[in-house]
């Protein structure tokens, strides 16, 4: 027997398996993909491509807050008209898209780049806490915002981060946790509704 | 044991994995199912019913739905949520420790009542004791036990004689003490205190209750940690990671004083 069975030319084939490595792209989405990509205009092709590489190429991490840019600082950092005071910490880049969303938080942001998961073997070495330590050493940040997940791991990292600027004298606050907007009070968890409880608000 | 196609369970959560784009795999452990892993459909969405009640490190009241691949969780309602886990990080962190130590020595769904009624009182107790890391070490003896590891601590595991009152050696690989006559010949040995000694003896006997009105800290504490992680190691064959992050907590308690 020789190696007789079909097999799809090696440059589709290299695009499926690049593909694949995408995160939600199963084996059959990406062979869809791909020959989406074959059939389409070359022009578009190249356009994908170029994107990806500009990507790559252009964007770097903010030298000031960590977030993802493609100038350094960031349109945030540069933006004199914001709050310096009070600085919000985030785990990921898309948690500032959300939080900016609100148009309700006028200061600036530090993105962690993680958070800390004990059980994966993610320590504080792994985030940008030391950048975070840096730049509050001048002293011009007054507050601190935690707004990291409300899960084991936020959590941990906020309590962690909250233990390590306890000696600096800042204020140091936490995102409220309570009742989300289409919830039902049948289905809270203890937890939440305590919260909810002790943060209620006069009408 | 096989399962209906839709079953109720008690379970502790021992751990989230993310799945996809709003879901979440959980690792449960059953008094009547042991490990299994099962999916919450949307439970990373602010909205989700389940999510508040399959939090990490909580005791849980699950519905599950036999699935493909995963059962999926149908409804949940929280019977414990040890509140103390979320405000105190050096808790937090040996709970995690314990519920990973019972999350890779266990295979998936084979129960083991013991170890889930072990597991559960540890849980009571590091939520509660300012003794948290006797806790620990009583839950690893213990848990040795359960699962089938115990070490022997009575006599020489090699002669079988009568232990005397001195300093002997420990052997992870030969699987418990060895009595200064047998030592030797190639075999890897810890030295073992005779307090060292008294103490696992203890932990091994004993409620925790009784192990907690024993004063167990400094060298000793540090000696019994190192025997139980070496012999963990030994029968596990893997390594913790959350050792490491609280290896990073005690250096920096260390730090601080």
């Amino acid at each position: 027997m020789t190696n007789s069975i079909y097999t799809t030319a090696a440059p589709v084939a290299r695009l499926i398996e690049e593909l694949h490595k995408l995160p939600g792209i199963g084996p059959k989405s990406a062979q869809r993909l791909t020959y989406h990509l074959l059939r389409a205009p070359a022009e578009d092709a190249r356009a994908l491509a170029q994107a990806i590489l500009e990507v790559k190429e252009k964007i770097t991490l903010c030298s000031i807050c960590q977030n993802v840019t493609d100038a350094d600082p960031c349109s945030i950092c540069d933006d004199h008209g914001r709050d310096s005071a009070s600085l919000c910490v985030v785990e990921e880049p898309l948690d500032i898209l959300a939080l900016e969303r609100t148009r309700s938080f006028k200061g600036r942001y530090h993105v962690l780049h993680g958070v800390l998961s004990p059980m994966d073997g993610t320590g504080p070495g792994d985030l940008k806490i030391q950048e975070l330590l840096e730049r509050l050493r001048s002293g011009e940040v007054t507050e601190i915002i935690l707004a990291t997940n409300p899960n084991l791991e936020g959590e941990a990292t906020a309590m962690y981060i909250s233990r390590l600027l306890k000696p600096l004298d800042l204020r140091i606050t936490r995102l409220a946790r309570g009742l989300p907007m289409g919830g039902d009070l049948e289905y809270a968890d203890d937890v939440t509704l305590t919260r909810a409880l002790e943060g209620r608000q006069e009408v | 044991m096989p399962r209906p196609r839709v079953y109720k369970t008690k379970a502790v959560v021992l751990r989230h994995r993310k799945l996809g784009e709003a879901d979440l795999i959980l690792t449960l452990y059953s008094p009547e199912l042991g490990k299994l892993d099962a999916v919450a459909k949307g439970a990373r969405k602010p909205t989700s019913r389940l999510a508040g009640h399959l939090e990490a490190l909580s005791h849980t009241n699950v519905m599950l739905a036999q699935g493909k691949s995963l059962d999926v969780v149908t409804q949940s309602q929280t019977i414990e949520a040890f509140r103390a886990f979320w405000e105190d990080l050096e808790r937090m962190s040996r709970a995690v420790y314990v519920a990973e130590l019972v999350d890779k020595s266990t295979p998936e769904q084979q129960p083991n009542r013991a170890l889930y009624e072990l597991l559960l009182q540890t849980l009571r107790y590091l939520a509660e004791t300012a003794q948290i890391d006797v806790v620990v070490r009583w839950f690893e003896v213990q848990a040795l036990t359960v699962l089938g590891y115990r070490p022997r601590l009575d006599r020489c595991v090699r002669c079988q004689a009568d232990l005397t009152p001195v300093a002997n050696y420990f052997s992870a690989v030969a699987g418990g003490v060895i009595c200064h006559d047998c030592v030797g010949n190639g075999l890897i040995v810890r030295p073992l205190s005779l307090n060292a000694l008294k103490i696992l003896r203890l932990m091994q006997h004993s409620y925790v209750e009784q192990v907690l009105r024993v004063r167990i800290d400094g060298p000793l504490a540090d000696e019994i940690e190192g025997h139980l992680r070496e012999y963990l190691y030994t029968v596990l064959e893997r390594e913790m990671k959350s050792t490491s992050f609280l290896q990073v907590l005690k250096r920096e308690a260390l730090a601080g004083t």
